[in-house]
């Protein structure tokens, strides 16, 4: 099963090769990786995306708790969550296709970034099965290139004012 | 605060953290600090012959004292070598702080001159390593090193010192306190699961004390056997739990697993409650995953939670220290107000078919005229010193004859590298335990393969004046690998027969060294008797049956009541 963890960690060098070389060396999944700042200069955020059954993610969860640069590590896969990933696509848009183009990113409401005589450079954005729609039905057209973050998440919000927690 | 150079504050940490002894090979890139070392002049430094010695000295010291163990070593080639003994340290929890020399940071990541990356290297076996690039940052890092290395689950922690760091000068404010807050192991056991856990205690018939090395590691020896004598219930240990519980105690059913007693794999295959302490379920121990320990229950002490749910599922686990666990249970079996004969009786017809798996089959040897078996020896050696040794030993049969025929009844008193099993270890660890106890009798258990992995260290024992004695049981083979080759690979001895071994005692003696050797079952008791009383270093070899095997013995991947008997 898929998950998603949101790991806070130092922000030293090193410690983002601590995380990466866990995984390898313990046979776990990366399916994703994002690392950015934070707020705090001192403390990094890192969204994972891992997939094993639940001893394997317990495991995981616990090795990156005890690396000692880790802060906190939170399933946010285990309750309501929100996630994001964004791509650029650069789309083949000769005579013939640059209309079907056009309209895709229209239904997706992707952004057109680039434009060259034959060649669009789209920019989507959504959840990671919306960016796999896009991708399957643009690739008949033409892809030349794809460059994609990752996925981030964050936990929703508890709506315990409207009584349901 | 007083401003010193980074060599100099180096050395002024290692005093105010207690240490007064270091093992060590100076090179280039760390000569500053060892120049240092000299002005001071207050630690003591022991000069290895190799620097993966002085990674398990340290390692040794550790272990016999409880303390740290502190290596100084230069970059490049010194810090890998020191790779082996780290790994050794991070396997079995051990508390060491390695030191190395770097290039100066304007070289590093050019390909200089005994340049390497041993922060890289030394990331997966480590608890944690610094790179340290600013001397601002160095009685912090010296702080946190030693902080780190001791607390929670102990283990080794390197720092590596570039040589333009170690002379900068810097303000040296040494802080007396640290807290990090991405570091906090949890120390205290929740009182809760302690509560779940005396429950299942109370119910339990066929109860099991399963005891590891966190015994050892948190001096729990104590409050173990209190625990195992109010409940009248049987302990068997792990290969590093030896010596956490009396091996004597009519309680005890010595190791388990794979190469453990009938009695022990017994008990645990048919207990109902595992009382797991400082312990982790290693593949040696459970053997087959799917058939471990199919009826029973299992409460789990331990200060890692990684160690829990790794490989079994467990019913109560209990993160903390294994002493305080042990002693919150002991209080609420005390506190419960039953008598101890309540307990006795209802582990009664349990004990007793225990009983009967011990007399079925106790361990044992078959006695061969003319031949020296080395379960013989190690008995022998177990009387002679009244068990109240200090013994090491290398990995393979060697050390599993130690573990099955010397009964250890005192914590800190069985050195071994139990984890990665480290050929080599145990001479340079008992370096490390006779300079830390000089008036000890120390003894290293050696196979004539693993005594070769370190024996260059017979010049540092030399130099020391260190009376240690050397036991090895020369069958011409690397033993445990034949042992295999014989049982899985229809005999097939591949590249395990010594075509070609020196004369371990003429090799005493060029050392200096004394060295007695018999042949004969008959000169069993005079070498031993000779050696232990010869003053300084000794080297016994022992003609040992070339082809006599560990037993019991479970095969790999098998289920532990599959074992393989004498």
């Amino acid at each position: 099963m898929k998950h998603t963890l949101s790991v806070l960690v130092e922000n030293t060098p090193g410690a983002l090769s601590r995380i990466t070389g866990l995984f390898s060396g313990r046979g776990f999944n990366i399916e994703s990786l994002c690392v950015a700042a934070t707020l705090d200069p001192t403390l990094s955020h890192l969204t994972l995306v891992t997939n094993g059954d639940r001893p394997i993610i317990e495991q995981i969860i616990k090795q990156l708790r005890r690396l000692i640069d880790v802060y906190k590590v939170v399933d946010v896969s285990e309750g309501e969550f929100v996630e994001r990933e964004m791509a650029l696509i650069k789309v083949r848009a000769e005579d013939e296709t640059r209309a079907e183009v056009l309209r895709t990113c229209d239904i997706f409401r992707c952004k057109i970034v680039d434009v060259s005589p034959k060649t669009y450079t789209v920019e989507v954005t959504g959840p990671e099965s919306k960016l796999n729609a896009v991708i399957e039905l643009l690739c008949p057209l033409g892809i030349k290139e794809i460059s994609r973050t990752g996925t981030i998440a964050m936990a929703r919000e508890k709506k315990t004012a409207l009584g349901r927690s | 605060m007083t401003e010193m150079a980074g060599r100099d504050m180096v050395i002024e940490a290692l005093k105010r953290e207690g240490v007064d002894l270091i093992f060590g090979f100076p090179g280039g890139a760390i000569i500053d600090v060892y120049d240092a070392l000299e002005k001071d002049g207050t630690i003591k430094h022991v000069l290895v012959r190799h620097e993966q010695g002085a990674a398990h000295a340290a390692d040794g010291y550790a272990r016999a004292t409880g303390r740290i163990g502190v290596c100084l070593v230069t970059s490049g080639p010194g810090a890998t070598n020191t790779v082996t003994g780290i790994a050794t340290a991070s396997m079995d929890s051990v508390p060491i702080l390695v030191f190395t020399g770097q290039v100066p940071t304007g070289l590093i990541g050019n390909d200089a001159f005994q340049e390497v990356d041993i922060v890289g290297i030394t990331r997966p076996c480590t608890k944690h390593n610094y790179l340290v690039k600013d001397v601002k940052d160095l009685p912090r890092v010296l702080k946190e090193a030693f902080y780190i290395a001791r607390s929670g689950r102990p283990g080794p922690v390197l720092v590596d010192l570039p040589k333009d760091v170690q002379n900068s000068m810097g303000d040296f404010e040494y802080p007396e306190k640290i807290r990090l807050r991405s570091y906090n192991p949890v120390i205290r056991p929740n009182a809760k699961q302690i509560e779940r856990a005396f429950e299942l205690i109370e119910r339990a018939r066929r109860p099991i004390i399963y005891a590891g090395g966190g015994i050892i590691i948190s001096g729990a020896h104590e409050e173990l056997r209190a625990l195992a004598e109010a409940l009248d219930s049987p302990v068997t240990m792990t290969l590093m739990g030896l010596g956490g519980f009396p091996g004597t105690h009519e309680l005890s059913l010595g190791m388990l697993g794979m190469h453990g007693t009938y009695a022990a794999n017994m008990a645990m295959a048919n207990s109902d409650l595992i009382i797991a302490a400082g312990a982790r379920f290693d593949d040696r121990v459970t053997g087959k995953i799917e058939d471990f320990v199919p009826k029973a229950k299992i409460i789990h002490l331990d200060i890692d939670p990684t160690s829990i749910q790794k490989n079994v599922r467990v019913d109560i686990p209990i993160v903390g220290d294994c002493r305080m666990a042990l002693k919150a249970l002991l209080d609420m079996v005390r506190d419960s107000g039953r008598p101890a004969e309540a307990w006795a009786e209802q582990h009664q017809e349990w004990l007793q078919q225990i009983e009967t798996w011990k007399a079925r089959h106790p361990l044992r040897y078959k006695e061969e005229p003319g031949v020296i078996k080395p379960q013989y020896v190690i008995e022998r050696l177990y009387e002679m010193t009244k068990g109240r040794a200090i013994i090491t030993t290398e990995v393979g049969q060697n050390q599993m004859w130690t573990a099955q025929f010397y009964k250890f009844d005192e914590p800190r008193t069985f050195l071994t590298s139990g984890g990665l099993g480290t050929m080599g270890y145990g001479f340079p660890a008992a370096i490390g335990a006779q300079m830390a106890f000089p008036d000890k009798l120390v003894i290293d258990v050696a196979g004539d393969g693993s005594i070769q992995m370190n024996i260059q260290e017979m010049a540092t024992a030399m130099e020391q004046h260190l009376p240690i004695k050397i036991v090895i049981l020369n069958n011409q083979f690397l033993g445990m690998v034949r042992q295999w080759q014989e049982l899985f690979y229809n005999r097939r001895y591949v590249a395990t027969k010594f075509e070609m071994t020196p004369d371990f005692v003429k090799l005493a003696e060029a050392y200096g060294a004394r060295g007695f050797r018999a042949t004969r079952p008959e000169e069993v008791n005079e070498v031993l008797k000779k050696g232990l009383e010869t003053e300084g270093l000794v080297v016994m070899e022992f003609a040992i049956a070339p082809e006599e095997g560990v037993f019991p013995m479970v095969p790999a991947g098998k289920a532990t009541t599959e074992m393989l008997l004498v």
